[in-house]
């Protein structure tokens, strides 16, 4: 892929990323949020959070299967995306659910388990987005940076728990995203255990023998 | 075959032209992606809206605002918009999507409806629904609904005190509860097509529950026939117990004498209690139950006991552990 075709992608994903947060603001400012406008963006910005992190694990397996290199240039903006859903997703639970009350948000999620499951998500994803930029690639090394941001599968798989626990009774949606989730995480199993293995070396095999 | 050295120089496109072109190309794929996108996303995921045409009821009798304070009937707050009360529902016979209810139910059948009223009673009988709606003229009932899921409404509802049904039927000195259960018709119910819950929908009430003149089988709502969304033709409404004790679209109700099965407590017994009455003081396992979301209103409110009927209902419960009997 030519350097400007790439770039042009991405901003076709930076813009459509922003749709669903446009529409937010433009029915939240029109009053077209449904009778709980409240519930509405919560539970909006806590599906576009999954919706991105479930993309961004699928990066990695697609681009293996297609051999199309060039897919690994869209997995930060798509960590970053969920990070930031994820960010206005508290924000709209903190503001609108708790009334910007430290104490009232603090008190309900010791109280509240799939509250700490979201908790911990969300932290996860904290250091993927403060280490996502080249510089900081660098600084840590590949392998540490590689190391580090396995954390997206806590991220993930919290958040689809998170999601999976506070539902009433029609856990179909949760069901979705963990059949999807698994997958994903079922094929990196996969490949780890068909990884070449180190062929001896004249060294090993001295010891071996 | 034109050679390359032969191309005038007036047939090469100005790279200007060339590059206006291409970025002329490129906006237009990035508006109409975004448009698709906006658009699934709407298909996705929009809050519900419509009218609401069904009949206007007649002769409801309105009384002053005075004399129903004491008595519960009539609750001095702003009243919830008809709009949010018809597309807001848990009514999972047709979607469990609160949006989604709505146009899941529309066009629901209900000519020719009755009601088996059965069981411990003197005279059981299966009564039209006209016949059933003649026993005494609706009233109009303005009632809080808090639902368990921590929102609320104010609703005017129109019917009567279930106790003037039951006096009909003459319930036997045996009869300890009354059962209620909803329609069962999967092809009219799509959500009974599926399995989240065991069907068809059951409720039920202690007889002082039951007989208690709050207690109210209500048949419309702001004037007109409940809308199919809100349970139509003929459902229970209890204000001062979390809305999925009020159980909608009623084929049954079976006066027993030990307590009944009801579908929630069944489903998660951990979580949702035969009894579920609005209760500040206990919350649900996952979620508290000390404040709501005022449906129309930013911002929670504190939960009130009995959803604000304790003077009213306090006394059915007395010496009751009501955080064993949630």
């Amino acid at each position: 892929m030519k350097d400007s075709d790439l770039r042009f992608a991405k901003l076709l994903l930076l813009v459509n990323g922003a749709v669903p947060l446009a529409l937010l603001v433009w029915d939240q400012a029109h009053k077209r949020l449904g009778a709980n406008p409240q519930n509405f963006l919560i539970l909006t910005t806590g599906m576009m959070t999954l919706i991105f992190l479930v993309l961004t694990m699928a990066v990695t397996p697609l681009r293996k299967i297609t051999g199309l290199n060039w897919l690994i240039q869209f997995r930060r903006m798509l960590g970053l995306y969920a990070f930031f859903y994820g960010c206005l997703h508290f924000l709209c639970f903190f503001s609108l659910d708790r009334g910007f009350s430290v104490s009232g948000t603090l008190s309900e999620m010791v109280k509240r388990k799939y509250l700490v499951v979201g908790g911990i998500a969300l932290l996860a994803m904290v250091p993927l987005a403060v280490t996502s930029t080249n510089a900081m690639i660098k600084r840590l090394g590949g392998k540490r940076w590689r190391v580090l941001h396995r954390l997206a599968y806590v991220a993930a798989i919290a958040g689809v728990i998170h999601y999976y626990m506070q539902v009433k009774a029609d856990v179909r949606k949760p069901l979705v995203f963990a059949a999807v989730l698994a997958i994903l995480l079922g094929y990196r199993l996969i490949t780890y255990w068909q990884r070449p293995k180190p062929v001896p070396t004249a060294a090993t095999a001295a010891k071996q023998g | 075959m034109k050679e390359a050295d032969k191309i005038s120089a007036s047939e090469i496109t100005d790279p200007a032209v060339y590059f206006n072109r291409r970025n002329f190309i490129r906006t237009g794929i990035l508006a109409a992606s975004a448009v698709a996108t906006g658009f699934v996303y709407r298909r996705l995921n929009h809050p519900a809206t419509g009218e609401i045409k069904t009949a206007k009821l007649e002769g409801v009798i309105t009384t002053s605002a005075v004399t129903n304070a004491a008595s519960g009937f009539r609750v001095d707050e702003q009243e919830t918009s008809l709009e949010n009360i018809t597309h807001y529902n848990n009514f999972y016979e047709f979607s469990t999507d609160k949006e989604g209810v709505a146009s899941a139910a529309s066009g629901f059948e209900t000519k020719g409806w009755r009601v088996s009223v059965e069981g411990l009673v003197n005279k059981p009988g299966v009564f039209d629904l006209g016949d059933l709606l003649k026993i005494s003229p609706p009233e109009e009932r303005i009632y809080r609904m808090r639902c368990v899921e921590g929102w609320s409404m104010v609703i005017p509802w129109a019917g009567f005190s279930l106790s003037k049904l039951l006096d009909v039927v003459e319930p036997a000195s045996d009869a300890k509860f009354v059962a209620f259960e909803t329609l069962l018709d999967p092809r009219r119910m799509p959500g009974q097509q599926g399995d989240v819950l065991n069907w068809p929908y059951v409720e039920g009430l202690r007889m002082d529950e039951a007989m208690h003149p709050l207690t109210l089988l209500a048949s419309g709502l702001y004037g007109r026939a409940l809308p199919p969304q809100d349970g139509a033709p003929i459902r229970l409404v209890i204000p001062w117990k979390y809305g999925f004790k009020g159980i909608k679209s009623i084929v049954k109700i079976k006066l027993v004498a030990t307590q009944p099965r009801t579908t929630w407590s069944e489903y998660a017994p951990n979580e949702y209690g035969f009894y579920a009455s609005v209760n500040p003081h206990v919350d649900h396992p996952r979620w508290s139950q000390a404040t709501e979301q005022r449906i129309g209103e930013s911002g929670r409110r504190p939960t009130l006991m009995f959803n604000g009927y304790e003077e009213q209902v306090g006394h059915l419960y007395a010496g009751m552990d009501l955080r064993a009997n949630f």
